[in-house]
Formats: C-alpha cells, structure tokens, sequence
C-alpha cells in the first residue's frame, strides 16, 4: 500500500511535516502545499529533515503555493518536483491513500 | 487625548495560510491616520509576509504584498526584522521587499524602512512600547 502525505503548515510554526516524517514508509510520497511549501526551501532549520527521508519518500510541491509565498524555485531542495493541480490530483490518483497532516 | 502613544505591530504568520497578515495590514493602514509613533515588527513566519517576488496568479488569492510599499506614504517607516528569523529561514535582507520612505526632514531623500535586530534588540524594541498589537 503507497500512501500520499499532504502537508499543509509551516513548518517553523507547527510540527505537522515532523510528524509526517516520522510516520512514512518506503515508497509512500510527501506533497507540500499551502504554508506546507516552506519546508521546501533550501538552508533552513529543517531542510535536513527532508534531505534524510529523500532516499525513502519521493517529495513534491504544489508550484502555486511555492509562487505565491515568493519562494524563488532555485532556492528548493533539489530533489523536490514541482507539480500543477492537476499533478496534485495524479498523486492522489497513483497512491492507495491520501493522509493529510494540518 | 492628543497625547501621542508609542504603538508596535508584530506580525509572526506567514501571509496566505491565515488572515492575520492582511488584517495587521488593513490595521496599520487604517491606524496611521491617528499620527502616532508607529513600528511595525516581522519575526518568526511573519517574515515571509514581506517576501520578494510574490506571485499569486495560479492560485486564485490576493497577492497583497505590495501594499506593503504603501507603509512609507503613510510615515510608517520604522519597520524591524528579526534576524533570528530570517536565518532560520535561510533568507536574507536581500529577499525582502525594497521598502522605502521620504524623510521630509532630510530634503525628502528616500531612505530605507526596514531594519535587522537581533532578537535581543526585538526584545527592548517590545518593551519601549506604550500599546502592542499581537498579529
């Protein structure tokens, strides 16, 4: 069974990507979106968090969340692909579940 | 009351997940009508609020950042980031919006708003205030 994980906080303000880290299994995929998508930026406090989970989870972000907070789409972690709604919509449709941490 | 109060905003969530950015905003702009001495503060997420390059044209909401601009027109110009935060954040001053004012006492020469404290320096800016408005 493949799990898709939202994310939709900040991870500065809530512990809701932590958590999520904590409980994922391999192969299972992690969507940032919302203030979720701050986690995805490069050469902060938790980036390394997301770095060591990259070699079991594939990681994603919503782009039009990542525009709209004026994160610069080089200033990403590598690794994370961005996706469109309609991508949003695929992952949820490729995974058995969708887990949302708030 | 003509007496004239020391008034600081904080401003700790970043802008589109909630409604508390663009309320303090639509507050510091109403509230500068009142003349009085108005800083404006950003720390933990509220630093993202004045982010550069904002852009909202696929996701359907209101990039209200570049009100934030306005500030200088109405003698909001004292306006204080945390450095902590930003670091935290791996953002620097240069990811920030270019927020100006004219300085009437100065020729009118535009001169920066925004100005790096540590959160020591936050922390006596907090304590020097007559009223605090928590966002």
């Amino acid at each position: 069974m493949t799990m898709l994980h939202t994310v939709n906080k900040s991870p500065f303000e809530k512990n809701s990507l932590e958590s999520c880290l904590g409980h994922i299994t391999d192969g299972s995929a992690v969507l940032l979106i919302e203030d979720g998508v701050y986690g995805a930026l490069q050469g902060t406090v938790v980036s390394d968090a997301i770095k060591s989970a990259m070699g079991k989870v594939s990681f994603y972000a919503l782009n039009s969340d990542v525009d709209a907070r004026g994160i610069n789409r080089e200033r990403l972690i590598g690794d994370i692909e961005l996706v469109d709604y309609s991508g949003f919509v695929k992952l949820a449709a490729e995974h058995d579940k969708v887990q949302s941490w708030l | 009351m003509s007496e004239t109060k020391k008034l600081l905003y904080v401003n700790r969530k970043a802008p589109y997940g909630t409604i508390y950015a663009l309320e303090s905003l639509e507050v510091v702009l109403i509230g500068a009508a009142f003349e009085q001495d108005v800083s404006v503060a950003f720390l933990d997420d509220g630093v993202f609020q004045i982010a550069k390059n904002q852009n909202t044209d696929e996701s359907g909401m209101k990039n209200f950042s570049p009100t934030y601009r306005a500030l200088g027109d109405y003698d909001v110009n004292k306006i204080y980031v945390e450095k902590e935060s930003l670091d935290a954040r791996g953002l620097t001053i240069d990811d920030l919006l270019d927020l100006t004012y004219e300085d009437e006492d100065d020729n009118w020469a535009e001169k920066d708003s925004i100005r790096v404290i540590s959160a020591t320096e936050m922390a006596d800016l907090m304590d020097q205030q007559d009223v605090i408005f928590s966002f």
